[in-house]
């Protein structure tokens, strides 16, 4: 099998895009993010280097969108609906629990790589809201009670796995 | 083209295409802005700067907009004060407020415009600030609760210093200044140099103060705390003691450290004096031996970290010289250490710097030897005018006095030291003589002074034609370095100043926004100049004693254990 390592799918992307114009740093930055699951600090500075930005400005200009992760996701990826059913039936509180319960933020990954958390606009499940999805397997009307045994049984699950 | 505009229903000249604030400015009208920066494109970011359209009724930014025919404009009517009024409110709602203990209080635009408003109590009420500072750096702290997100630092830091360590990150009610990933300034390419702190108009930016250790050695019997200042110090103070901008405080400036409680005030104007001397034979010796050339100085420690991080593969382009802090430093605790019969680890060596940068620089590895480090601590300007203040010292009113031996002289090519240019004027009056046995017959040397942000010139020594190019100002260097990185470079002596205008405009300075005091600061350092009979430093004779007691020659094998070094590559984020 043929390993791609980060490097090189980065220098691929910059070198698919040819001679690069700052117009092109988003879908540049959305491929790797494709590509990687996430911008890593690596390579936004391979990124900088190759376009000759400074990577605060590029760091700078994918913090401005909610579309960009910075840490790889997490083994289980949660994704919770903030859509408009969801939140007239309480999904940010829903977020605000499981950000507490896994003291981490959205956009973020728990320290065990276990667990990420992801914001999306609507999942297109109005009926089960407030929904959320965890690695493609969805979890109907949830609540700050039945959060945290959802995500305990993702953990034992996990435990169980190894 | 001249047109004529009313403001507040007066007829005022102005040329059309003109920046509306400047008109207002000129005549005498004081409109308060946050985002605006003298000499720069402005952003219309914090729209402090509002005036009213008296035609159309429309509010609109008076730095970005510029003059029209027949435009009708009122500065100071309800509505706009009413506007901006809500603006410094909403800049309040989520601050801090805790100005009595803040380091910026009393010399705070926010503070100064939240007065000038007459906003007398708290009325919109946001949740407040809570980000991480950064300690991380040795020279700078951020504090991004104070920030109001001006934009001020990340202008500078990119156009003027060419380094662009920082900008806006995250958006909206989140958006803070932050390196990438916000990770600590110190893995950043910031080069210390200051100048974000000194148009930071809160406290968001600040020096990170050496003044506690140094208080501590100041009441610690077992040491003799020694006191070292930049040529900049003596013409950056007098303002502060309400007299006129650029005054010479030097003698005045020596007594008041006395006072304080330094055993021993030394001028680091003498060991610029001992810099040249080294740099010059550095200089010559490359020319006759076909070096490396161009030979950059290595005074200023910005351009030093600059340097390390985006030009590695120029390092030896760049003149082994320690600055003359270090060089002071570096004998203080040897050949002074000596003379006065103190061992070197009962000196604690302070230094009072324009600089941030320089407290990066004394605690570099390069300048420590056994574990005792050349400089103890770099206190900026700043922090030696609250000590002044502290111990109740009235400066206007107090007798001058010498420094101290074995460094009592110094010329003034030392001195200029303190201005863009200064250096290569100094290093030239030395090498004339170096090279030719003689002296100038005249040692003012134009070309190495004034404000342009590059200044070239030529000049023939004998029959060697020699180019010299003087960057004032960190963002102007890099075409000038990508010209030696090709093998293209015409020059065979470049100074670099970070800080443009030279030390005098330093990181380290005086902040108030409101005055430019470069031009009188270097105006009386070439007076000094023009009033000194020691004009070179070869002709300093306690450099001579110097050479003669202890270090040998220039480049000797002392020297260069004691005042040279070597730096390389720095990994850090670009
Ligand atoms: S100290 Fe200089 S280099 Fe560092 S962030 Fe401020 S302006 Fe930029
Ligand atoms: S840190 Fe200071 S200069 Fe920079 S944006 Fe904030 S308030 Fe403005
Ligand atoms: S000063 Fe004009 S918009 Fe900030």
């Amino acid at each position: 099998m043929h390993i791609i390592t980060m490097e090189n799918q980065v220098k691929l992307i910059l070198e698919k895009h040819g001679k690069v114009k700052r117009d092109s740093l988003i879908p540049i930055l959305q491929e790797i993010q494709e590509a990687e699951g996430y911008l890593s600090e690596a390579a936004i500075v391979e990124v900088g280097t190759s376009m000759k930005i400074p990577a605060s400005k590029i760091y700078g200009v994918a913090t401005f969108y909610n579309q960009f992760r910075f840490s790889p996701k997490g083994k289980y990826n949660i994704l919770v609906c903030r859509g408009t059913a969801c939140h007239v039936l309480g999904s940010s509180t829903v977020l605000k629990e499981i950000e507490k319960y896994l003291k981490i933020k959205a956009g973020q990954t728990s320290k065990d790589g276990l667990f990420s958390i992801e914001v999306v606009a609507c999942i297109g499940a109005c009926g089960l809201a407030p929904v959320i999805c965890i690695n493609g397997e969805f979890h109907a009307k949830v609540t700050s009670e039945s959060i945290k045994k959802i995500i305990d049984n993702y953990r034992n699950f996990n435990i169980n796995e190894n | 083209m001249k047109t004529n505009i009313t403001v507040n229903s007066k007829i005022v000249e102005a040329e059309k295409g003109e920046k509306v604030l400047d008109v207002l400015l000129r005549n005498g009208i004081r409109i308060p802005t946050l985002c605006n920066l003298k000499d720069m494109i402005p952003t219309g970011a914090c729209r402090m700067c509002l005036v009213e359209n008296e035609v159309n009724g429309k509010l609109f930014t008076s730095c970005s907009y510029p003059v029209e025919d027949n435009m009708k404009i009122r500065t100071h009517s309800p509505r706009v004060l009413n506007a901006r009024k809500t603006i410094i409110e909403l800049l309040l709602s989520n601050h801090p407020d805790d100005c009595l203990y803040c380091p910026r209080n009393l010399n705070c635009e926010l503070q100064s415009l939240a007065t000038e408003m007459g906003i007398d109590r708290k009325k919109i009420y946001g949740k407040k600030n809570k980000f991480n500072s950064d300690y991380s750096s040795q020279s700078i702290v951020r504090n991004p609760d104070k920030c109001i997100l001006c934009g001020r630092c990340v202008r500078v830091c990119e156009d003027v210093i060419g380094v662009s360590c920082i900008d806006f990150i995250n958006r909206g009610s989140f958006t803070t200044i932050g390196t990438t990933f916000n990770k600590g300034l110190n893995t950043s390419s910031c080069v210390n140099c200051g100048q974000c702190l000194v148009v930071c108009p809160t406290a968001a930016i600040t020096e990170k103060s050496s003044t506690e250790p140094v208080l501590a050695a100041l009441n610690n019997p077992d040491l003799k705390v020694v006191v070292q200042y930049a040529p900049a110090i003596s013409v950056s103070i007098a303002e502060e003691f309400g007299l006129p901008v650029g005054t010479d405080m030097n003698g005045v400036l020596n007594a008041a450290l006395r006072k304080i409680g330094f055993d021993y005030v030394f001028d680091t104007s003498f060991t610029a004096d001992l810099t040249i001397m080294e740099e010059v034979a550095e200089l010559i010796d490359r020319i006759v031996n076909n070096k490396t050339l161009p030979m950059i100085t290595s005074c200023c420690p910005a351009w030093i970290k600059y340097a390390e991080e985006f030009y590695p593969d120029l390092l030896k382009n760049v003149s082994s010289c320690k600055s003359p802090q270090q060089m002071m430093g570096a004998i203080i605790k040897s050949y002074f250490a000596k003379f006065e019969e103190i061992k070197p680890e009962k000196i604690f060596s302070v230094s009072v710097m324009p600089c941030t940068a320089k407290k990066f620089e004394a605690q570099r590895e390069e300048f420590t030897s056994k574990g005792i480090s050349d400089v103890d601590a770099v206190l900026t300007t700043r922090e030696l005018v609250k000590l002044i203040n502290q111990y109740g010292i009235d400066i206007t009113n107090i007798d001058p006095e010498l420094t101290d031996s074995p460094f009592l002289k110094r010329t003034s090519a030392g001195k200029i030291f303190a201005a863009s240019g200064g250096v290569m004027e100094a290093a030239i009056r030395t090498a004339y003589y170096s090279l030719t046995g003689k002296e100038l017959s005249k040692y003012k040397i134009n070309e190495t002074r004034g404000p342009n942000k590059i200044k070239k010139f030529n000049i023939s020594i004998d029959d060697i034609n020699l180019n010299f190019a003087v960057i004032n100002g960190l963002g102007n260097a890099k075409g000038v370095l990508d010209d030696i990185r090709k093998g293209k470079s015409e020059y065979q002596f470049i100074e670099i100043m970070t800080c443009p205008g030279g030390c005098i405009a330093g990181g380290g300075q005086l902040i108030n926004s409101k005055k430019d005091k470069t031009l009188k600061r270097a105006n009386t350092l070439y007076e000094i100049d023009e009033n000194d009979s020691t004009k070179a430093s070869h002709q300093n004779f306690q450099i001579k004693r110097l050479y003669e007691n202890f270090l040998e020659n220039p480049m000797s094998h002392f020297s260069h254990d004691l005042l040279h070094t070597s730096y390389i590559e720095r990994d850090v984020i670009l």
